[in-house]
């Protein structure tokens, strides 16, 4: 299935911003994560289609899927 | 040096240096700001009028060794809400005045003639000057001569010509070690300065020191205090993106407000974000981190530099940057960064002035996306004070009246600031029932409800959402009397060895010994003074409430509306 895979802040580095990119069914979050070689630890927060999921949560076909650090602001 | 206050009176032109009042004593930063205002100003009072008061104060830490202890708080009723208002900033002047021995300086009364003045602070107390050179100057030009004339190590707390026009939106600004500025943006207290003639306040504390009553434990409770802040992942990123790293977080969670908040998201997110920022600053020579203040270890502030790698501004702030990028649809982070300059220059509020052009965009003043013409009217209207620009340096409500637009994001005339209510609606119950207005710093659910500090809660759902707005009001008020950057919540809230730290280094200071308890305990007396202030002013819990647009107008793109009862609200003052 084809999944958009969005990248923020340091995460980017050595990777890209969004791809297009191909899995199997039944790919989790965490399964993406640990795929582009990014530490579980690492992760701030997940979206999938602008809401909050879990590294757990399996992907659909045409999901847009946003990996961010642990980043703060205000 | 013993802590005392401060007073000049401008009207009579007279100082006096006094004992601070026992029930006082505990209390710094906002906590004593707010105090002072509570017990010497008659809520009726017109803001800009004889009975109002300036008051500024360090916090309790501030002129300490304590990592991130130099905010200055300062206080007074607001132009702009007719709340009481305090407004923080980082920059020299909290730590200066702590070495003076000024645990608060309270401006009061009003010249009888059209002269300028400015206030000397030392050890010795207060001297009135007569100030003609500066007047009518912006703030860079200004600071560069009072540089000249005093000395570099002075501190500057100054208002630019919307303080000396007394727009409602006007700031009031504090010299960074630097000699950059940082401001207490909102509310319009630069307008209160203005009105009580002061152009400038130099702080020069001589040898003066802050006594810590035990220096060992002091210093070991830095050393843990410190360690917290720095470990911190959040102070690290910050360090690196600043605070614009949010641009691009918020708009994926829809809560972008865009176009005078007709939408969450913004197509042009991503050139005016915090990751585009930071390339524009190394490529340019700039620096991606730069601390506001001697002693802040976050260091979320930078260097920006413009095309031809020449200063141009610092400080440069998510909230600035969304109010002149996405709430403006301009997408080029160069016209905000010349506009952030002008703005700083001219001395106004950033976030107050951009979502009025937003308002005035939608009037039809001048057309979304307009760049140029948000320059012009900043340099020909704003800092003229042609009619135009008296109209938006009244803030965001000033504009909405003046042209007849009912989509105006205001809270107690406030303008609403980077975060839509309808999709993250913890900050919307933070902004309905801040003392002070719409202000995200009262409350910033945003941890929570985006970033998943502090636990996680849904941004979407009801659920939750006042009680998280009220504990973070509550903390909030405490930190903000400890003279401690807010940003030490990120760590105080998922490091369980911060705040312990920090309530270690206060009884060090003072030889007390507070628990966590006293520190909650005085987080909510601080709200509940700024609210029994605001009722004696004239304010109902009908106040407390978001603009009609929120509950009426779905926001993209999750369709989303404002709906909280009046009641639902209203449970946030149970405690």
């Amino acid at each position: 299935m084809q999944v958009t895979v969005k990248l923020f802040a340091f995460f980017r580095e050595g990777r890209f911003k969004e791809e297009e990119r191909e899995y199997p069914e039944a790919t989790t979050v965490s399964d993406v994560v640990e795929g582009l070689g990014i530490d579980l630890d690492k992760v701030g927060i997940t979206m999938i289609n602008s809401r909050h999921c879990k590294f757990e949560t399996l992907l659909q076909e045409g999901d847009n899927l946003a990996i961010f650090p642990v980043i703060g602001g205000g | 040096m013993a802590n005392k206050i401060f007073r000049v009176n401008m009207t009579d032109l007279s100082t006096s240096i006094e004992d601070v009042p026992a029930v006082w004593a505990g209390h710094g930063g906002r906590g004593l700001t707010s105090t002072i205002v509570a017990a010497e100003v008659p809520p009726t009072c017109h803001p800009l009028g004889v009975n109002n008061k300036l008051v500024f104060a360090p916090g309790l830490l501030s002129g300490t060794p304590a990592a991130n202890s130099g905010r200055l708080s300062c206080g007074a009723k607001s132009p702009l809400t007719g709340t009481i208002k305090e407004s923080n900033s980082g920059g020299s002047s909290a730590q200066l005045l702590a070495k003076c021995g000024c645990k608060a300086l309270i401006i009061e009364g009003q010249p009888k003639d059209d002269a300028w003045y400015s206030l000397a602070v030392t050890p010795d107390g207060v001297t009135i000057n007569k100030e003609k050179e500066v007047v009518g100057k912006g703030n860079f030009e200004a600071t560069k001569i009072l540089g000249e004339r005093l000395g570099v190590k002075q501190g500057i707390i100054i208002i630019g010509t919307a303080g000396e026009m007394k727009m409602r939106s006007a700031n009031i600004s504090v010299k960074d070690p630097d000699g950059n500025l940082r401001s207490g943006g909102r509310g319009g207290l630069g307008a209160v300065m203005g009105s009580k003639r002061v152009k400038f306040i130099s702080i020069d504390p001589k040898d003066g020191k802050v006594e810590i009553a035990d220096m060992e434990k002091f210093k070991e409770a830095n050393k843990k205090f410190a360690k917290s802040l720095i470990d911190n992942p959040i102070s690290q990123a910050l360090a690196t993106y600043g605070t614009n790293v949010l641009v691009n977080i918020i708009n994926e969670a829809g809560g972008l407000p865009t176009r005078n908040f007709t939408s969450g998201q913004f197509a042009g997110h991503e050139q005016i974000s915090g990751e585009t920022m930071h390339d524009l600053i190394q490529e340019r020579g700039g620096k991606v981190k730069h601390n506001c203040h001697q002693g802040c270890v976050i260091q979320c502030s930078q260097i920006y530099n413009d095309v031809n790698k020449k200063y141009k501004t610092s400080g440069f702030e998510y909230e600035s940057i969304w109010a002149l990028g996405a709430d403006c649809a301009i997408d080029n982070l160069d016209i905000i960064a010349e506009a952030d300059s002008l703005l700083d220059d001219i001395g106004i509020d950033s976030i107050e002035t951009a979502v009025a052009i937003g308002v005035a965009m939608e009037a039809g003043v001048l057309e979304f996306g307009d760049g140029k013409g948000l320059l012009r009217i900043l340099k020909e209207e704003v800092a003229k004070g042609t009619a135009l620009g008296r109209v938006i340096g009244g803030g965001a409500g000033d504009v909405g009246r003046a042209f007849g637009v009912t989509r105006v994001p205001v809270v107690k005339n406030q303008a609403i600031p980077a975060y839509d209510p309808r999709a993250i609606k913890g900050i919307g119950i933070t902004y309905a029932t801040s003392t002070q207005g719409a202000d995200h710093t009262m409350g910033y659910t945003i941890a929570t409800n985006v970033l998943g500090v502090g636990g996680s809660l849904d941004p979407l759902s009801k659920e939750g959402q006042v009680e998280l707005s009220r504990n973070l009001q509550i903390a909030t008020a405490a930190i903000d009397s400890t003279g401690m950057c807010l940003f030490i919540a990120f760590a105080a809230l998922d490091d369980a060895t911060c705040l312990p730290a920090l309530i270690d280094l206060i009884n060090a200071r003072f030889g007390l010994a507070l628990t966590g308890d006293d520190v909650t305990n005085l987080g909510k007396s601080i709200l509940k003074t700024e609210h029994a202030f605001n009722l004696a002013a004239g304010f109902t819990n009908q106040d407390d409430r978001l603009p009609e647009f929120f509950s009426m107008e779905p926001l993209p793109p999750h369709n989303v509306v404002w709906d909280f009862s009046g009641e639902e609200i209203d449970t946030f003052w149970d405690f």
